[in-house]
């Protein structure tokens, strides 16, 4: 494998890692906080790539600048998380708290099938591609290999900022107290004037909306097309999974992890790209069956 | 148990005389039972309140297996086609198996599913070996060493198919009633307690793992021949969650459960795919929802959490809880 080949395959690894981390934490936030595994956060992903796309194609319908597709990015993750879902947790889930995880994962499953027929019934099944924000930055010259800036810095630069701004909300600002404070023990919480079924709501919120973030990055540089929800979902599981389910500096490390062996997978045994992420979640959990960085947790008679 | 045997031969009954009274519809019936096999499976981990999402995968193995074999043209009949379908989805279970059964629940199920939608994207993309995204034809093979036209094969594939289905049943039934089924409702219920008992829960469920991918791979080896095609869409999610959702419309109680489940099911989407082919889903998701919400005492097994809480209360009353009746006040608020 020659070296330029290497750097090619780092590129993609860091800019598809930090896609896939977008993803991830959103999953694993509201895992920590809700103690729910959503198996419809693909489809968020997924709504959330289409909502930019069309947004993107409004805009340049309208001939407004092509850089206000880049708010719209972000418009759109917050929309489809508050409205996907902020509805969800309101009707469904909202109900199935502290029930059987099997329940659980049957009803988010059951929201997900829902969601799959709602982007085909909206967008049809042709695939979109706009590359408006690709094609605005321009492609730059890495050691003699042309990349897009776009998957170079935007990709990995916003992934960063959601890494460092969660961190610092969580462990430094009210809120993010709070949060952890429910998730620590939701009836002490409770106890304490904490309203944690809004807290429940705004993480659930927040979880879709990066989920919805990842995927309005990702429809700027690939093209949508149906069941790209399903193969994100388990994809983010593995790396949420690998991490430790609730950790949030793990599902970086993990996404990283993932989409370097991936994207080197690419290049060398393109048959096998998708094998690598399992194989990575495998092998890791073999040896720590509960992810990278869990803590041990006590088991109740 | 004396109950459950009346059902089933209510409904073996029922089946068997479909060819008579609707021959149209044997075929459809047919492939009912194949699923209804996946489904079986399905059914016998759900026992252990474990939920797989990735059954697909064995039911491909299964098809697959039966597929290369009859291209092989070895001249292997159906009677030697289908336990062979069986034997390599079991044998991929078990091998899995050593990994899979560490897990429960959340991971159990996703890591079911990462597993069957990477035996999907291979299904697809090794397509020399595999005829890729449209698949392989299933030449038909001798039934029993006869070599049938097709209204002769159909005719007498239904009732080898329910034959099948009714033998296995009864073993599954008889499996589930044996100690190492009972201990899958132990692990259900309290899982810690039987490893206090000296009973190696991992084990347990290894052993019903393998065998309901077998009987998922004898359902996929089923359709395959049936059908004479196979697809990667075998593996596919959406395939996996239809066992998942028969099983759970049909009620995991019992064996029959299954079948009727997959009966109905068949038939349903027979209709309304004529009508909405589109919302298919959808409609699946919504029924999935409302059975879960406004029906759960559809769902026999499903009915565990409120078990455990009630058991957590009243460690005693094992019997009165196995009703559900104690659970449902404590059920609402804790967590």
């Amino acid at each position: 494998m020659s070296f330029s080949v290497l750097l090619l395959a780092t590129l993609d690894g860091l800019s598809y890692g930090a896609q896939i981390f977008l993803v991830a934490v959103g999953l694993s936030l509201i895992f920590g906080v809700l103690r729910i595994v959503n198996v419809a956060h693909g489809s968020f992903y997924a709504i959330g790539a289409y909502v930019a796309a069309t947004f993107g194609m409004w805009i340049a319908a309208a001939g407004f600048s092509p850089w206000l597709s880049y708010p719209a990015m972000l418009l759109a993750a917050v929309g489809v998380g508050v409205v996907v879902g902020g509805v969800l947790e309101v009707t469904l889930l909202r109900r199935i708290y502290g029930k059987e995880q099997v329940l659980q994962l049957l009803i988010t499953f059951a929201a997900f099938m829902i969601l799959e027929d709602v982007q085909k019934a909206v967008w049809g099944v042709t695939p979109y591609f706009v590359n408006t924000p690709l094609s605005l930055l321009g492609t730059v010259s890495v050691m003699g290999i042309n990349y897009s800036v776009y998957q170079l810095a935007v990709l990995p630069l916003v992934a960063v900022v959601v890494l460092i701004g969660l961190r610092f909300v969580l462990r430094y600002t009210r809120v993010g107290r709070i949060v952890t404070a429910v998730t620590e023990d939701r009836e002490a919480s409770m106890a304490m004037g904490v309203d944690s079924s809004k807290v429940y709501l705004f993480t659930f919120i927040a979880g879709a909306s990066l989920a919805a973030f990842g995927g309005a990055l990702a429809s700027g540089s690939t093209s949508l097309v149906p069941g790209m929800g399903a193969g994100m979902i388990i994809l983010s599981f593995a790396v949420a999974a690998t991490a430790g389910l609730g950790q949030i500096e793990g599902a970086a490390v993990a996404a990283l992890m993932i989409g370097l062996g991936r994207s080197i997978a690419v290049y060398l045994a393109p048959e096998f790209d998708v094998v690598m992420p399992y194989l990575i979640m495998f092998i890791v959990l073999l040896f720590k069956p509960q992810g990278l960085f869990s803590t041990i947790q006590t088991r109740k008679v | 148990m004396r109950f459950d045997l009346l059902i089933g031969a209510l409904v073996f009954c029922a089946v068997a005389a479909v060819p008579f009274l609707m021959p149209w519809a044997s075929v459809m019936i047919t492939l009912a039972l194949g699923v209804g096999l996946a489904v079986l499976g399905v059914v016998v981990l759900l026992r252990a309140g474990q939920i797989s999402f990735g059954h697909g995968l064995y039911y491909a193995a299964g098809a697959y297996t039966v597929a290369f074999l009859v291209q092989a043209r070895l001249g292997l009949d159906i009677l030697l086609l289908l336990p062979l379908a069986a034997i390599v989805a079991a044998a991929i279970a078990f091998v899995f198996g050593f990994f899979a059964v560490r897990y429960r629940d959340i991971f159990f199920a996703m890591i079911n599913l990462a597993v069957s939608m990477v035996a999907f994207s291979l299904l697809e993309k090794l397509y020399h070996i595999t005829g890729g995204g449209d698949g392989l034809n299933v030449a038909r093979p001798t039934l029993a060493g006869f070599r049938m036209g097709r209204v002769d094969f159909e005719f007498w594939m239904f009732y080898a198919t329910l034959a099948l289905v009714t033998v296995v049943a009864l073993m599954v039934a008889r499996y589930l009633a044996s100690p190492l089924g009972k201990g899958l409702e132990a692990i259900k219920s309290n899982e810690t307690r039987l490893e206090y008992l000296g009973v190696s829960s991992n084990r347990m469920l290894h052993i019903a793992y393998a065998l309901s991918a077998a009987l998922a791979g004898l359902g996929g080896g089923v359709i395959a021949i049936v059908t004479g095609h196979v697809a990667p869409e075998f593996a596919y999610w959406v395939r996996s969650g239809e066992f998942v959702f028969i099983a759970i419309l049909g009620g995991a109680g019992n064996v029959v459960g299954a079948f009727v489940g997959s009966i109905v099911y068949e038939i349903i989407r027979n209709y309304a795919a004529a009508f909405a082919a589109s919302y298919w889903q959808t409609m699946l998701g919504f029924s999935l929802i409302a059975i879960i919400m406004f029906a759960p005492d559809g769902l026999t097994q499903l009915r565990f959490g409120k078990k455990n809480e009630a058991r957590a209360k009243e460690p005693a009353k094992k019997s009165t809880s196995e009703n559900g009746i104690t659970g449902k006040a404590v059920q609402e608020g804790t967590r």
